[in-house]
């Protein structure tokens, strides 16, 4: 028994079956990213007057990994094209470049994810309150280099875009001082929280799309001899995923880092 | 003409040989291929029913894994009702088995209103996404759309294995939560937030984790399902030509697909605020047994509700078209005539299955999201009824002048139709915002949501086995059995649901693990507006009619198992005289399902076409007799 319209195209659709399922499947995806933005733009609107952060990511940071990504789009097309003109060599380059800039992206990713990791807001007892990145702790000190703010200014610390040459000071405090410390990990406030699961997911999604382009550049190019036309397919479906994750993060962008 | 059919080449064997088919030696050559392939692939027991990829078998293996997911849903219901009508007693006979599985909360036999708790959620949360929505729409789908379509199988058979096996897995997940400290979830099958994060249980996180996997298997399947309808329609299977339940299952497919995903958007978010303790749902101020919250705060639990619902509304769709897809199908051959306004019944599922998406709120109307948007769903909630009714009137017109076959597929089909219809019409006032703020939450919109889907969607289900039976295992089913089966689940059904009604009629609230006992006119005498005592002991009467429901399915199971052996043999393979594809297979269908591929040559439904030979004209006749003659 075989399926018929696995690699060739039905003709009343124009579409060979995983091609359609793919397309099914990312409208899949459209809708699970729809309900994060929304769940996002339910969060922004309602919090309060001034304490929605702006400036709190890396601007050029951002703009690195959105440029290593559209790159990739570049190149996986390319290797899409290599693979229909039958060069092998340069398919294999092209996507090699797209493994790269993927694990690139995700590198700067984590450096991202452990900025904020290590960047705390600590609260003193006197109402004062410190924040910045911890250099080192023990059991009797913690020294930041960040900056300390009077407790009625708490707005400060939400937007940084309208604040120029934040100080940046080693600052030592004492434990007995310390009323609460924390993190700006994902329970820190809503937005932290909405920004680590976004992009968390979407950096699942490249770690998936890595693990469907290595093995379709690595152990999957059998497939390059017996079926060319098969395997051509298979290039462009894991290609289509991978501009679709591009595109998440052409909204992740802005939604995140520039507004 | 089965005959004919048996010396053509099997259907798409070797593509190779497609260009001389015809010809006699590249025939036999073929067929000694054939041999020797098939004597290569002897498949194991593991690879043949474990990891088979073939539709048919996946079928079978959704089929009886929602069977018995029913069965086990079933008995938490019927513990609960025990618990409802006498509160604080140990439970008969299981309650010492239920204090040795699960510990504390069951001490003494007792349910405890923790347990009660865990029964309700996991009641609604198996019933839907492990029972009917598996049977109805992946089982019977699985079975019974390729072989309507003219399809050799699924486009994506790996992935239709990996659709199972994902909900497997989350079925496992969902039943392993009842064992660990704190037992499984408690906020419901709805898992409200603030509630479903505060109840110091990992329940909720199990209960998160089980439907993540559960979204992702009928991801999987609605993809295979609409990549298979779009692709594989045998040639002249055009649109027009589909049978209506392979429409109904279309439409099904895409509700899965697009209204699953905020779901699992939901689920994650709420994941993070168990796991990683972030603020999504939860409030600024929230206040737990009397403390602040160890929380950032600045969330919003109506989001949770928006993201659930616009799930939980399609959900019902789900839940229902695959059974009027059935209860078409068996309707149309049992009357012997064409069913009435078949492109009504087609535009109506695809408008419902639209409309579907902007309904949700209609369960929100208690939350203060305010009165425009209240207005806007209250809308569109009366226009999405406009479809569900003409399908319905569809349905009963056809039976109109019919010369019609009362056996039990046609039984539990007739019935499905005034099952569905109560359960359809009592959702009216529910869908109106004045009258929903007296009603919501009480047992009237127990009653209203069950009939849909208890005597209607199940009814049709039991049609859909009843009918496919004879195709999967070449034996009938019981007659007799089937019809005792099909009168005592119709009058236990009614007598367990009706008086839920005049129950949540009187104001008594759903969720209560005393039974209301506290409202009681007894509890309180001279209150006003306490539930008078008659409106309480309707509980006791509805405990015995819920265990007689649940005697009268003992037949049915006795039934499917016993007929595999000792059914009535079928004497073709078309026992029903139906026009549709899946009976002008081979019984059962082998792996590969058409032995010559169909060619169709007409609409789904011509029964008693005047001048035809028989009664019924299968979708495959030639068009012209005199051409096959000739060939």
């Amino acid at each position: 028994m075989e399926i018929p319209y696995t690699t060739t195209a039905r003709p009343d659709t124009g579409l060979y079956n995983a091609k359609l399922g793919i397309w099914l499947f990312l409208a899949s995806e459209v809708m699970l990213f729809g309900g994060l933005f929304s769940a996002y733009v339910l969060l922004r609107v309602g919090a309060p007057e001034g304490f929605w952060p702006h400036g709190w990511l890396s601007v050029t940071l951002g703009t690195v990994n959105t440029l290593i990504l559209a790159l990739s789009a570049i190149t996986t097309l390319l290797a899409w094209v290599a693979c229909k003109v039958g060069d092998f060599r340069k398919f294999k380059m092209f996507h090699a470049f797209t493994l790269l800039l993927a694990l690139t992206f995700l590198c700067v990713k984590s450096y991202e994810y452990h900025d904020k990791w290590i960047h705390y807001e600590i609260h003193l007892k006197d109402g004062r309150i410190a924040d910045g990145h911890l250099e080192e702790q023990d059991d009797q000190t913690v020294t930041i280099l960040g900056r300390i703010i009077p407790g009625d200014q708490e707005q400060l610390l939400y937007d940084l875009r309208s604040q120029k040459n934040i100080p940046k000071d080693e600052i030592k405090l004492d434990r007995s001082n310390i009323l609460k410390m924390e993190n700006y990990g994902p329970r820190h406030n809503t937005f932290t929280a909405i920004y680590f699961t976004m992009t968390g997911l979407h950096a699942l999604h490249i770690l998936g799309g890595c693990v469907v382009i290595g093995f379709l550049w690595g152990p999957g190019t059998r497939m390059w001899k017996t079926d060319h036309e098969r395997f051509t397919n298979r290039i462009e479906i894991s290609g289509l995923f991978w501009h679709f994750v591009d595109l998440v993060w052409i909204f992740l962008f802005p939604v995140l880092y520039l507004t | 003409m089965e005959n004919t059919v048996k010396q053509f080449p099997p259907f798409r064997e070797a593509p190779a040989h497609a260009d001389h088919g015809h010809d006699h030696d590249a025939h036999h050559d073929h067929g000694h291929d054939h041999a020797g392939h098939e004597e290569h692939h002897e498949p194991g027991w593991m690879s043949k029913y474990i990891f088979s990829t073939d539709h048919k078998v996946i079928g079978i293996q959704y089929g009886l894994m929602s069977l018995l997911f029913m069965l086990f849903g079933f008995g938490l219901m019927i513990l609960m009702r025990w618990q409802i009508a006498n509160p604080a007693k140990p439970v008969p006979f299981l309650g010492p088995l239920l204090e040795k599985m699960l510990g504390q909360v069951a001490s003494h036999g007792v349910i405890s209103p923790e347990l009660y708790n865990s029964f309700g959620a996991m009641h609604g949360t198996i019933m839907v996404f492990l029972g009917v929505v598996p049977l109805a729409f992946a089982a019977f789908g699985n079975y019974v759309v390729p072989l309507m379509i003219g399809a050799p199988d699924m486009t994506f058979p790996r992935i239709n294995m990996a659709s199972f096996h994902a909900f497997f897995l989350g079925g496992l997940v969902m039943l392993v939560s009842f064992f660990i400290p704190g037992g499984a979830a408690q906020a419901g099958w709805t898992s409200y937030s603030p509630l479903a994060t505060t109840i110091p249980t990992n329940g909720q996180a199990f209960w998160l984790v089980g439907m993540v996997l559960l979204i992702t298997s009928s991801l999987l399947g609605a993809v295979n399902f609409i990549a298979t309808i779009i692709q594989l329609r045998a040639p002249g299977m055009t649109w027009m030509r589909l049978p209506f339940f392979v429409w109904a299952q279309f439409v099904t497919a895409f509700i899965l697909l697009l209204a699953f995903p905020p779901l699992e958007a939901a689920g994650l978010l709420q994941l993070m605020d168990n796991v990683a303790h972030t603020s999504f749902f939860l409030p600024t101020g929230l206040a737990v047994g009397g403390r602040l919250a160890d929380i950032s705060g600045g969330g919003s639990p109506l989001l949770w509700q928006h993201l659930f619902w616009f799930l939980g509304h399609p959900e019902v769709y789900v839940l229902i078209l695959p059974a009027m897809g059935i209860v078409c199908e068996v309707i149309v051959n049992n009357t012997r005539k064409p069913v009435y306004g078949y492109k009504s019944l087609v535009y109506s599922a695809l408008f419902v299955g639209f409309l579907s998406f902007i309904v949700w709120a209609h369960h929100m109307y208690m939350t203060g999201m305010g009165q425009k948007i209240a207005t806007f769903f209250q809308a569109t909630t009366m226009i999405i009824s406009i479809p569900s009714v003409i399908i319905l009137t569809c349905l009963f017109i056809s039976l109109w002048g019919g010369s019609i076959r009362f056996n039990t597929p046609m039984l539990f089909a007739l019935a499905f139709l005034p099952m569905f219809g109560i359960g359809g019409l009592t959702g009216l006032p529910l869908g109106l915002a004045p009258a929903d703020l007296y009603l919501h939450d009480t047992y009237y919109i127990i009653a209203h949501f069950h009939y849909v889907v208890a005597p209607g969607t199940i009814f049709g289900l039991f049609a859909g086995v009843y009918y496919w039976y004879p195709k999967i295992t070449g034996r009938f089913m019981n007659e007799f059995w089937g019809r005792v089966h099909f009168a005592c689940s119709f009058v236990f059904m009614n007598i367990v649901f009706m008086p839920m009604f005049l129950q949540g009629i009187k104001g008594m609230l759903r969720r209560m693990s005393d039974g209301a006992a506290n409202y009681s006119a007894a509890r309180v005498p001279g209150a006003i507006d306490t539930l008078p005592d008659n409106i309480i002991h309707l509980n006791h009467f509805i405990l015995w009619a819920a265990v007689a429901l649940g005697v009268a399915q003992i037949p049915f199971i006795i039934n499917v198992f016993w007929s595999i052996s000792h059914g009535e043999k079928v004497t073709s393979d078309n026992p029903w005289h139906a026009t549709t594809l899946e009976w002008q297979t081979p019984t059962p269908p082998p792996h590969g399902n058409f032995t010559v591929e169909p060619q169709i040559a007409r609409g789904p439904y011509e029964y008693s076409v005047p001048g035809a030979p028989t009664d019924f004209t299968p979708q495959n006749d030639p068009a012209d007799k005199k051409a096959t003659v000739a060939h």
